[in-house]
């Protein structure tokens, strides 16, 4: 294994009943490195990762952790996880929970740090069930942060934090990565992946569509992205010359066009009004819904 | 990267200890659990055993106790480990390096505390109320066999836990506990009861149960290796139940 790689997925597959939830994926983790794991509900995100927790038994490929099993003990303690469906025992209080944590592993954090990491300062004698939504993620955060984890899978942190506690969580992240933790996270907020990210996995139907680093994920969709102010119906904006698709958004439309020059000149004749905003690259969730569609598109020639 | 603490050493007894004493807490904090458990067979005993059925307090005290110890049991794995599943919290301690015996552990000394509690209880009132007198050890070795005796309910609790949804796990529990611990004969003596109900008592593990926890109290001598045995018999049968729920838990976090 190369010593940078701590985790290696081969191959893997796995099948619940007559469902086939993941086929021939490869993935491999770095030390010091944020993979940003996307994909659609249902492409197999949560299975993959149960795979690589050692939570379900391997059907095909391989996967190896830190050299060995992901169900060994000793993989166990240089991981941390932070899983989407989590709970626990509603009626221990915060420091409880912590310590009980911190007691599970060889090298734990100062709980008192871990919590003012998290933002749990205030609400150490708290019990779980009384704390908010957003403080009871940031609390399964902290837990997930107690073993000073190697490798630290989070699968949807963000979910339900305001966006101050969003951002403490990303540099929380980015410190991680900084001291040399590998990261596995795993979003549906595109902008949190194409910030932290070193490395994109795109899943869909339980498939590796394509991985690569935000850039070269933006740069497989040669498309500009346009923002415009228009009174023009998205219908009318869809047969404009070139253009992919159109989105009407809050207080803009939002167009992908292969020829920005041609999409402009021709919309600007039918609609004189026309407000240009931008015209960029393709960002990142753009990149993604049409990396999606098009292979949701070609699943369905194929059929 | 963080500080890390001083006391890295020796994280196993530490681990284990952590569960023992959450377990307690989360237990004792949880009204919905502690107050019926505690308080429903000691009211059973003190309607029946003491108020309405005269002089069987003695007798009554080991059955109805067997009563409570088999309800703490049944209903802190059974549907604790079912709302757990639910709640995640037992496929995030499957995430980390925690000792899954120490997590059994810990629910089990949760539910051999309820029990001991049950029995103590039990037994003060029927020192004040019921005139019961025993020696020493009688009320000691009650409380002991008893909370011994948990085991093979925690097993059955347990593998129901695994296999069962938390909205299912209750009703099936009542269904089982209330009707076992009538025929094996916990709230009427089994001699009182019809003879096919004698019958199928002897097929019950709460009946078994009762017969030591009456041979310890001096009501009633057993033959106690045959009834350490059938009970034994009985765990390993619920041992089997908890490996088929452990199997499914793995296919399907």
């Amino acid at each position: 294994m190369n010593s940078s790689v701590i985790a290696r997925l081969s191959g893997i597959g796995y099948r619940y009943g007559s469902h086939q939830a993941l086929e021939g994926v490869d993935v491999s983790l770095k030390a010091g490195e944020v993979t940003a794991l996307l994909g659609p509900n249902g492409a197999g995100k949560s299975t993959l990762i149960h795979l690589l927790l050692g939570l379900l038994p391997v059907q095909t490929g391989s996967i190896e952790l830190f050299g060995g099993s992901p169900q060994a003990r000793s993989a166990r303690e240089r991981v941390g996880a932070m899983l989407q469906i989590s709970g626990v025992q509603d009626n221990l209080t915060v420091l409880e929970l912590i310590r009980l944590f911190a007691s599970l592993y060889p090298r734990p954090a100062v709980p008192e740090q871990l919590i003012d990491e998290a933002g749990l300062h205030g609400l150490e004698q708290r019990r779980f069930a009384r704390l908010s939504g957003g403080q009871k993620q940031r609390l399964l955060f902290a837990l997930s942060l107690v073993g000073n984890p190697d490798l630290l899978i989070l699968d949807e942190p963000t979910t339900g934090l305001d966006p101050a506690a969003r951002q403490r969580l990303w540099r929380v992240i980015e410190r991680h990565r900084a001291s040399g933790a590998s990261i596995l996270l795993c979003t549906h907020y595109l902008e949190e992946a194409a910030r932290l990210a070193d490395q994109v996995v795109v899943l869909h139907r339980g498939r590796k569509l394509i991985a690569g680093s935000p850039d070269d994920i933006r740069s497989h969709v040669p498309s500009s992205l346009i923002r415009v102010r228009s009174s023009m119906t998205v219908e009318a904006i869809r047969s404009l010359a070139a253009v992919g698709r159109a989105d009407r958004l809050e207080d803009h439309i939002r167009v992908m066009s292969g020829k920005p020059t041609a999409t402009l000149k021709e919309w600007l004749a039918a609609d004189p009004d026309l407000v240009v905003v931008e015209v960029t690259g393709a960002d990142l969730e753009t990149a993604f819904m049409t990396l999606i569609e098009k292979d949701d598109d070609t699943i369905a020639e194929a059929a | 990267m963080m500080n890390y603490s001083t006391h890295t050493s020796a994280i196993r007894p530490a681990a284990w200890w952590q569960f023992v004493q959450c377990q307690w807490l989360n237990l004792l904090r949880m009204p919905a659990y502690s107050l019926p458990t505690l308080l429903f067979p000691v009211m059973f005993y003190a309607f029946f055993g003491l108020v309405m059925i005269r002089g069987q307090a003695h007798y009554l005290l080991a059955t109805f106790a067997t009563f409570g110890i088999m309800g703490a049991a049944l209903f802190s794995f059974g549907v604790g480990i079912a709302t757990e599943r639910a709640q995640g919290w037992f496929t995030l301690l499957r995430a980390t390096p925690a000792p899954l015996a120490g997590v059994v552990a810990g629910k089990w000394f949760g539910a051999a505390l309820f029990a001991a509690i049950i029995v103590v209880m039990m037994e003060v009132l029927a020192a004040v109320f019921g005139g019961v007198r025993m020696q020493p050890g009688q009320w000691f070795g009650l409380v002991g066999v008893l909370v011994a005796g948990t085991l093979p309910f925690c097993l059955l609790g347990l593998g129901l836990g695994l296999l069962m949804s938390p909205n299912a796990a209750p009703a099936v529990i009542n269904i089982l506990y209330l009707p076992l611990g009538f025929l094996s004969g916990l709230w009427i003596p089994v001699a009182q009861l019809p003879e096919w109900m004698q019958s199928l008592a002897e097929w019950l593990p709460p009946y078994h149960l009762a017969r030591l926890a009456l041979h310890v109290a001096g009501v009633k001598p057993a033959d106690v290796f045959v009834h350490v045995l059938v009970l034994a018999g009985f765990s390993l049968a619920f041992s089997l139940l908890v490996i088929v729920g452990w199997r499914r838990v793995r296919q399907s976090p």
